[in-house]
């Protein structure tokens, strides 16, 4: 396959950045978007040129580090798919491919396709975990969790705080991202006794951060490459009011 | 406090007072449609909603309240959204939202200057003096002529014109307002939301057709003085 790439190029978080058109020639349609960006760099290094930096770790999809917007869809738009499970096959010869980084407030650029998304630690730090105390490995039964609840919290506990949440909202708000772990740990024992500090803090702190507010575009879900759900902001909007009232 | 200030609560705000204003938009169309009775039908209503004296004050506070905040709030939410957005895309195709998601700031000041010409039309009657219930003759009953009003002004095309485009904003701020609701205040489970949406759409599509019909049906003389 032949294809023709714009990609962003950015120096550094100052720099104004601008797309730059790549030739991506003879690429196998087995090869995964990383892949074929791999063989991209080989070229431009080969050239002389920069390569483009871009983020990248597991490669299996469960990391969430890689993060680009490919033709204006967060990961490329397939459903449940990262960029690294994302095969060049989902494309034809002589596309024209725009791939861009995350755009937010929030995610200043670092390099070309690699935003700092500390943001989103910053949001985990403020209530994405449990106090309590450790020691021995507790007994697996002494939590009895229904099958049901279980199931919920892992359905939220599926996100891999890659972002795409905030790149594909309008808004770019990280509520999905936010929902997650604020609905999972409020159906779970463990979670529950701090889950109105745990809303109030981590809404507060998203804010905080720069990123903007949920208005039900429902862009996140469609973006998410794990699938998770909107009905996880809706837990969060009932927790919230649970918390506002009590 | 904390409900003016955080996200979570400023949008609860803006669905309740949403949801509490498609509550007057559904009174006053139940008023409207009584256009349809004829003169003993809009001008006995009229009639009978302004003998509530100090009540009917009361009434516009409250509405008048309901849209301050839901204005103010929507304006405020919409600037924060995009400072947090502050490059766009080269290229964006969305996935899931609408046109009526997207344009919900927009269509909302759209109805403001629409709400702002319709109480100068139809409450101060100053945009047209000569066919107001405040100028023309009482009815054979001695009442405010209301109803001639309506279809003196509705006869008149550029009126119905600027009032069908205000119920065509309507419907695109209900068809994402409505199902929002539901969701920011946390009734979807998931499966649910599609039928949520869908829902929230079709109610939009029956405030628009019940609206539009005064001024279509008045303009293709179907109602007549």
């Amino acid at each position: 396959m032949d294809l023709t790439l714009h990609v962003w190029r950015q120096s550094g978080p100052k720099d104004k950045g601008k797309l730059e058109t790549y030739p991506a020639k003879g690429i196998s349609p087995d090869m995964s978007f990383l892949e074929m960006l791999d063989e991209v760099n080989e070229e431009l290094i080969k050239t002389g040129k920069s390569p483009i930096v871009f983020d990248h770790d597991c490669r299996e999809g469960i990391c969430g580090m890689c993060s680009q917007t490919i033709n204006g869809k967060a990961h490329g738009g397939q459903d449940r798919t990262t960029v690294c499970q994302l095969h060049m096959r989902s494309f034809k010869d002589g596309d024209e491919i725009f791939i861009e980084p995350w755009r937010a407030r929030a995610f200043p650029v670092i390099k070309d396709l690699i935003v700092d998304r500390t943001a989103l630690d910053t949001i985990m730090q403020a209530g994405g975990y449990t106090s309590c105390h450790t020691g021995g490995v507790p007994d697996g039964n002494a939590h009895p969790i229904g099958k049901p609840v279980a199931d919920y919290a892992m359905d939220a506990a599926e996100c891999i705080g890659c972002g795409a949440c905030v790149a594909g909202c309008p808004n770019s708000s990280a509520m999905l991202f936010t929902s997650a772990k604020v609905a999972q740990l409020a159906v779970l024992p463990q979670g529950k006794h701090e889950a109105m500090a745990r809303v109030m803090n981590m809404t507060d702190t998203m804010q905080a951060a720069g990123f903007g507010n949920c208005t039900n575009h429902l862009e996140c879900e469609a973006s998410c490459p794990k699938g998770v759900s909107v009905k996880f902001i809706a837990k969060l909007n009932r927790e919230y009011m649970k918390a506002l009232v009590s | 406090m904390h409900l003016i200030q955080s996200t979570v609560g400023r949008k609860i705000l803006m669905a309740v007072t949403g949801l509490l204003l498609v509550g007057f938009v559904t009174i006053h169309l139940l008023g409207n449609l009584s256009v349809f009775a004829g003169p003993d039908g809009i001008n006995a209503y009229a009639v009978k909603l302004h003998s509530l004296g100090a009540l009917v004050w009361v009434f516009r506070a409250a509405i008048l309240a309901l849209f301050v905040v839901h204005i103010t709030f929507g304006v405020m939410l919409s600037m924060e959204n995009s400072t947090a957005t502050p490059s766009n895309y080269a290229i964006k195709s969305r996935m899931k939202t609408t046109f009526s998601s997207e344009s919900m700031l927009y269509t909302g000041l759209i109805l403001l200057a629409f709400l702002i010409y319709h109480l100068l039309h139809f409450t101060v009657q100053i945009t047209n003096p000569e066919i107001s219930a405040g100028t023309l003759p009482l009815d054979a009953a001695m009442r405010p002529d209301v109803f001639s009003m309506m279809v003196l002004s509705f006869q008149k095309v550029f009126i119905s014109l600027v009032y069908i485009v205000g119920m065509i904003a309507l419907f695109l701020h209900l068809s994402h307002g409505l199902s929002s609701f539901v969701q920011t205040f946390g009734l979807n489970n998931g499966p649910s939301l599609e039928k949520v949406t869908l829902g929230g759409k079709l109610v939009a599509v029956g405030f628009l057709l019940a609206y539009v019909a005064i001024p279509v049906l008045i303009l293709a003389r179907f109602v007549n003085i």
